[in-house]
């Protein structure tokens, strides 16, 4: 019965990964590429994993599509080489042998399975919160998340970096060289204020239930984004001090709590009893808010005009 | 009264999918992208109406008044930007249409 | 065959893809593409080894669930980065193709 459901979600998923790196026009092959995420998105479901599958159709899917599409739109790709059958031949062996070890790896998993989850459910209860997830991101591999914040902002200085130096501070250029429409100002005016309130609501609920501050950052994202693209909002200038503080808000806020920990705590990025779920709660606001900006601006890109 | 509601849920959320099979032919055979699109959104827009619909007791029996609420809340959000975005993906097309026909007419 | 084992050779079957896309990829957007694919195939045998580790009342094991997420904004923060410089290489491309306007404009 399960495999009546498996199946199909599988093969369209096997189809639209391979439409996406097949030739032919790069619009095609992005739109291939975030029906991929859609789908995965329902296959993380079916795995018990609604936190991912929220995760991987708001970022893998819809803003990594955003990203791709502009490229698709405005780099003019040439076939740069063409490779010889013998080189074929080899990458689909290599191909096939990653395949064949990750799919002995599957088959031979040990039984019974190896897991963490009795550890988190142990240890859950100490920090108020009810989403296992949001625990594990929040307070028990919390190094992982604060490195994660950090590396999202070095990719954001790399984007940055490739404008000269006159325009550091300036805006990046428009998102969509489109005119003005009456749907798309329509759109933006009735869905953005809806979507803020998602926004805001998946962070809040993702202590308890699935969502948190990636899934809510990146519709914070993605309503910006709309706004802008309505023009509704101008694009933001990249010097400006309220914008930099929002984005180093949700890395310092985590190391300033981390170094705390030391402290008033027992170790490095550890809660103090008693005031745990407050600390969380800042912490995550700070980041969520931290994320939204930067996932916002590395789709926006590098800037591109005079400071305004 | 369980029993009743099953099957109104079987039979509404069945006529949606019915609708969404529809305007995925349509997706698949027909000739222009204005055309495509009017089929898309009526699978959109009634057949996710009925899928909510037939779901809508369902969630209320098992997760209460609220979740039923949130469903209505997405299928009305699905109107607007299903509305709005195939709306701008008509003008995309009437204009590169547009656009093909001036230079095919400039064309000797 | 149950979920967890029809997903994991579904994840093998889309790195495989990714692999054999990234290596014979034409142009630079087919190997960005067949790099994304890659990850959500790795992404996914993850996610299988998360649902074979359910218990304690949790329906799949929730650390490497929040190492995906984790790797799933760390793989979109690469794309964007190798996004903004292919954009820029096209840029630079197209200028190096232009005839040059004036001299002077040189630095």
């Amino acid at each position: 019965m399960s495999l009546l459901l498996d199946a199909p979600l599988a093969l369209v998923a096997i189809a639209v990964a391979i439409r996406a790196v097949a030739g032919g026009d790069a619009f095609a092959r992005v739109a291939a590429f975030m029906a991929y995420g859609l789908v995965l998105g329902f296959i993380w479901v079916r795995l018990a994993a609604p936190d991912v599958a929220l995760t991987e159709i708001a970022v893998g899917g819809g803003i990594t599509g955003l990203v791709l599409l502009q490229a698709a739109g405005d780099a003019r790709f040439s076939r740069e080489r063409g490779v010889g059958l013998l080189y074929h031949v080899c990458a689909a062996i290599l191909a096939l042998g990653v395949f064949a070890a990750l799919a002995a790896v599957v088959l031979l998993l040990p039984e019974p399975a190896p897991s963490l989850a009795p550890q988190v459910a142990t240890n859950l209860p100490a920090t108020d919160l009810g989403n296992p997830v949001t625990g594990v991101l929040i307070v028990f591999r919390a190094l992982d998340t604060l490195l994660e914040t950090v590396v999202l902002l070095v990719a954001l200085i790399g984007v940055w970096s490739l404008s000269p130096d006159p325009l550091w501070r300036g805006r990046p250029a428009p998102l969509w060289p489109a005119p003005p429409s009456g749907a798309l100002d329509f759109l933006a005016r009735v869905v953005v204020p809806v979507g803020v309130l998602v926004g805001i609501y998946l962070f809040w609920a993702g202590a308890d239930v699935p969502g948190g501050a990636f899934q809510g950052g990146a519709v914070l994202a993605a309503m910006a984004l709309l706004a802008i693209m309505a023009g509704l909002m101008p694009a933001p200038a990249l010097g400006g001090r309220r914008l930099r503080l929002a984005l180093l808000a949700g890395p310092f806020a985590f190391l300033g709590v981390g170094i705390a920990g030391w402290f008033v705590a027992d170790a490095f990025l550890d809660y103090p009893d008693g005031i745990t779920k407050p600390l969380i709660i800042a912490v995550e606001v700070a980041i969520t808010a931290s994320i939204a900006v930067a996932l916002a601006l590395l789709v926006l890109g590098p800037p591109a005009g005079r400071k305004a | 009264m369980t029993l009743a509601l099953n099957i109104f849920t079987l039979l509404v959320v069945a006529a949606g999918l019915l609708f969404f099979i529809v305007g995925t032919v349509g997706l698949l055979r027909l000739p222009d992208a204005l055309a495509r699109l009017h089929a898309l959104t009526k699978a959109d827009n009634i057949g996710l109406g009925l899928v909510v619909l037939g779901l809508l007791p369902q969630a209320v029996a098992l997760w209460g008044v609220l979740a039923a609420a949130k469903m209505v809340g997405i299928w009305l959000l699905l109107q607007v930007s299903s509305g709005a975005v195939s709306q701008l993906m008509a003008e995309v097309a009437y204009r590169a249409a547009q656009r093909k026909d001036s230079e095919g007419g400039a064309a000797p | 065959m149950s979920t967890p084992t029809v997903m994991g050779l579904l994840g093998a079957a889309l790195s495989a893809i990714g692999i054999y896309g990234l290596m014979v990829g034409r142009d630079a957007l087919a190997r960005l593409l067949a790099f994304n694919l890659l990850g959500g195939g790795v992404f996914l045998v993850f996610g299988v080894v998360a649902r074979r580790g359910a218990g304690a009342g949790f329906g799949a094991d929730p650390v490497p669930q929040a190492l995906v997420i984790t790797g799933i904004v760390v793989a979109f923060s690469a794309t964007a980065l190798a996004v903004a410089l292919l954009r820029r290489l096209a840029e630079l491309r197209e200028k190096a193709r232009a005839p040059r306007p004036a001299p002077e404009g040189e630095a």
